[in-house]
């Protein structure tokens, strides 16, 4: 029996059990479909980890202390002493090194659970204390006004400049926050200061920018002199994050080294006692824990494929039980095994790959649907992956010979005699 | 053409043992007319399923044009089968939504036979039915059904066809009808026709006639006036 002959008996007899036939396939349709949808919505997930990530700015390195989290949250816990490694003179020495490739350096320190009070308003914000070369190095420009100056680094000033949000939130009336003055309180009142605010930054916008455009940012001298629980007791000024921007030529590993045996040099330590991390090495992660969820979410969907192949199968057994004999007359006719096999495997096939075409239809449709939707209060992003709808159809088809198989294998070894004495 | 050397065969119901044929020697020469006549159970049926190749012999040899059927794979007693013989059976097997054109060429799908549809109108019109071809076997009356059905076993050009109660479930005059073109095979294209029956009035259109009872053959004997009728 030639192939085509056998899409054509195949087609028939799907034809002829119209309503079990498309119950079959569904369990395909919905296999395949939800393995593209749920692949789609895991890259989905990635592209926005890593647009986060490269929203950070460009070409950057962070360098951390080795106690991060000690670090990190020192202010809030007013817990002095604890792992602080890193300081502004370090950022100094990194900036003034003359290793090639770095673009500027902009060391930060974050305090937590401070006030911001303008007349009736107030708002919980974290304060980052900085350098002029904020801005540049994390790619986050001044709306309004000016950034933070050398100047007002060196002399400790009382200047701020203020997140687009928190902005809105302290001057909510549209009123230029310019020039106006901002009371900061820290440490629960202990603490009162009133800066004067230079200027507001553009909105950061999109994904995770919201929390960068609460920050309030002041010099980082100003935080040292003017706030005890920051103070280092060398006279040092702490900082809890070094930012690096490196030139886009710069291979970012050979900067990274460099950068790490300048610090382990001048703390004098064997090992490092901080971290550093280049934007490309948190791509590489977050790449690799969304890869793990693409994953993850592929096998569930493909669970539900097997479930759809073992459906075909079970049908396929009943088909060949109720078709005996129609077997028993196409055998007593010239069928050889082989042909009664092609009858069925094909019949599977086209069952599974109808099902197939049909759930790359609808995956595609619901991945474009979803894309860019509130759910759950979730922005969803999908991706779709020509991969995922190519190895989706190419299980479906190979479970569809797979499940037709032993059915069909069945059908090749039944008696003819029997066959045809069935009623 | 056809030789049975000692052939049994023995099923196994349960843990009884049938033998349904035992020790049979017989030989069928080409162009012969011959009726295997017997009761239910005498061992016919199971005779001519393995003279079809559909069975094979528990003991014994068949030869089929010098071949050992019993050494044959399964796949080379297909093709054997499907090029040698034509089937007619009692209840005519015809696979249901076919239409009559479509039963003719299925033999020939499976031996993948390119002028499928001008050999199955032929045979169709040798059979008398070539306004019929595209009724389907619920839109024909029984005779009609076992005439689509000899169609379907001459559009191979088979050298013997099998017909095994061939008239079985039809009235005596479209009986008749069918018993006449088995008849015409015999005398005009040379096919050897093989004819189970029970009924002596069927048996008596063959020149031949074999009686069977319980798995042997107790009657053999050639109609001498037939031929030359």
């Amino acid at each position: 029996m030639s192939p085509i002959d056998a899409l054509r008996v195949a087609f028939r007899a799907i034809a002829a059990n119209g309503l079990r036939s498309i119950l079959t396939t569904l369990g395909m349709v919905i296999g395949v479909g939800s393995v593209i949808v749920l692949i789609a919505v895991g890259q989905g997930a990635q592209k926005g980890v890593q647009d986060q990530i490269r929203g950070l700015g460009t070409d950057l390195i962070f360098i951390k202390p080795a106690a991060a989290s000690g670090a990190q949250n020192a202010g809030a816990r007013g817990a002095p002493g604890s792992a602080q490694t890193l300081t502004k003179s370090d950022s100094d020495a990194i900036a003034s090194s003359g290793i090639p490739g770095i673009k500027s350096v902009a060391p930060q320190i974050s305090v937590d659970g401070a006030q911001a009070i303008a007349s009736s308003n107030n708002q919980g914000v974290t304060i980052i204390g900085t350098t002029p070369e904020y801005p540049d190095v994390r790619s986050s420009p001044v709306a309004s006004g000016v950034f933070l100056t050398s100047d007002d680094v060196d002399k400790k000033a009382l200047t701020m400049v203020l997140g687009s949000e928190i902005a809105n939130t302290l001057f909510p009336d549209g009123q230029d926050p310019v020039g106006e003055t901002v009371r900061i309180s820290f440490a629960g009142g202990r603490i009162n200061l009133n800066f004067k605010v230079n200027g507001v930054m553009a909105p950061r916008g999109g994904s995770g920018g919201g929390v960068a455009d609460n920050y309030i940012f002041v010099p980082v001298n100003t935080l040292q002199s003017r706030i005890s629980f920051v103070r280092n007791a060398s006279g040092e000024i702490n900082v809890n994050q070094i930012n690096v921007q490196t030139t886009a030529e710069a291979d970012q590993k050979t900067v990274s080294d460099a950068i790490t045996d300048l610090l382990t040099n001048r703390h004098a330590v064997s090992s490092p006692d901080f971290t550093i991390q280049t934007q490309d090495d948190l791509l590489g992660a977050a790449g690799e824990v969304s890869r793990t969820l693409s994953i993850l979410l592929g096998s569930i969907a493909g669970i539900s494929l097997v479930v759809g192949g073992i459906g075909v199968m079970n049908i396929m057994l009943v088909s060949v039980t109720e078709r005996t004999r129609e077997i028993g007359i196409r055998r007593a006719v010239g069928a050889r095994g082989k042909d009664i096999i092609l009858q069925f495997v094909t019949e599977a096939l086209a069952l599974c790959a109808g099902g197939g075409i049909l759930g790359i239809a609808i995956g595609i449709g619901i991945s474009v649907g979803i894309d860019g939707r509130d759910i759950a209060d979730q922005t969803m992003t999908t991706v779709i992956q020509p991969w995922s709808v190519a190895v989706a159809f190419a299980v479906a088809a190979g479970i569809g010979a797979l499940s037709g198989s032993y059915p069909a294998y069945r059908a090749s070894k039944l008696d003819p005699i029997t066959a045809l004495r069935n009623e | 053409m056809i030789k049975f050397e000692a052939v049994s065969k023995v099923y196994q119901l349960g843990s009884q043992q049938i033998r349904a044929l035992d020790k049979v020697d017989l030989e069928i020469s080409r162009g012969e007319f011959i009726a295997i006549m017997g009761a239910s159970g005498s061992g016919k049926s199971t005779m001519m399923n393995i003279i079809g190749m559909l069975d094979t012999p528990s003991t014994g040899r068949y030869l089929f044009e010098g071949h050992d059927v019993g050494r044959l794979s399964d796949d080379a007693r297909a093709g054997l089968r499907s090029r040698e013989f034509g089937f007619v059976f009692q209840q005519f097997n015809l696979l249901p939504r076919m239409s009559a054109i479509e039963q003719v060429e299925l033999p020939l799908v499976y031996q993948s036979v390119r002028s499928r549809r001008k050999l199955a109108k032929e045979a169709l019109a040798r059979v008398g039915l070539g306004d019929r071809m595209d009724h389907k076997p619920t839109q024909l009356s029984g005779g009609q059904q076992q005439r689509v059905a000899l169609a379907r076993a001459l559009v191979v050009n088979p050298r013997v066809v099998l017909a095994d109660e061939p008239t079985g479930a039809l009235d005596t005059r479209t009986g008749e009808e069918v018993m006449q073109i088995l008849g015409d095979l015999v005398r005009t294209h040379g096919i050897t026709v093989i004819l189970v029956t029970h009924e002596a009035e069927v048996a008596a259109y063959a020149d031949r006639l074999v009686r069977m009872r319980d798995g042997h053959i107790v009657e053999d004997v050639t109609k001498v006036e037939a031929k030359t009728a």
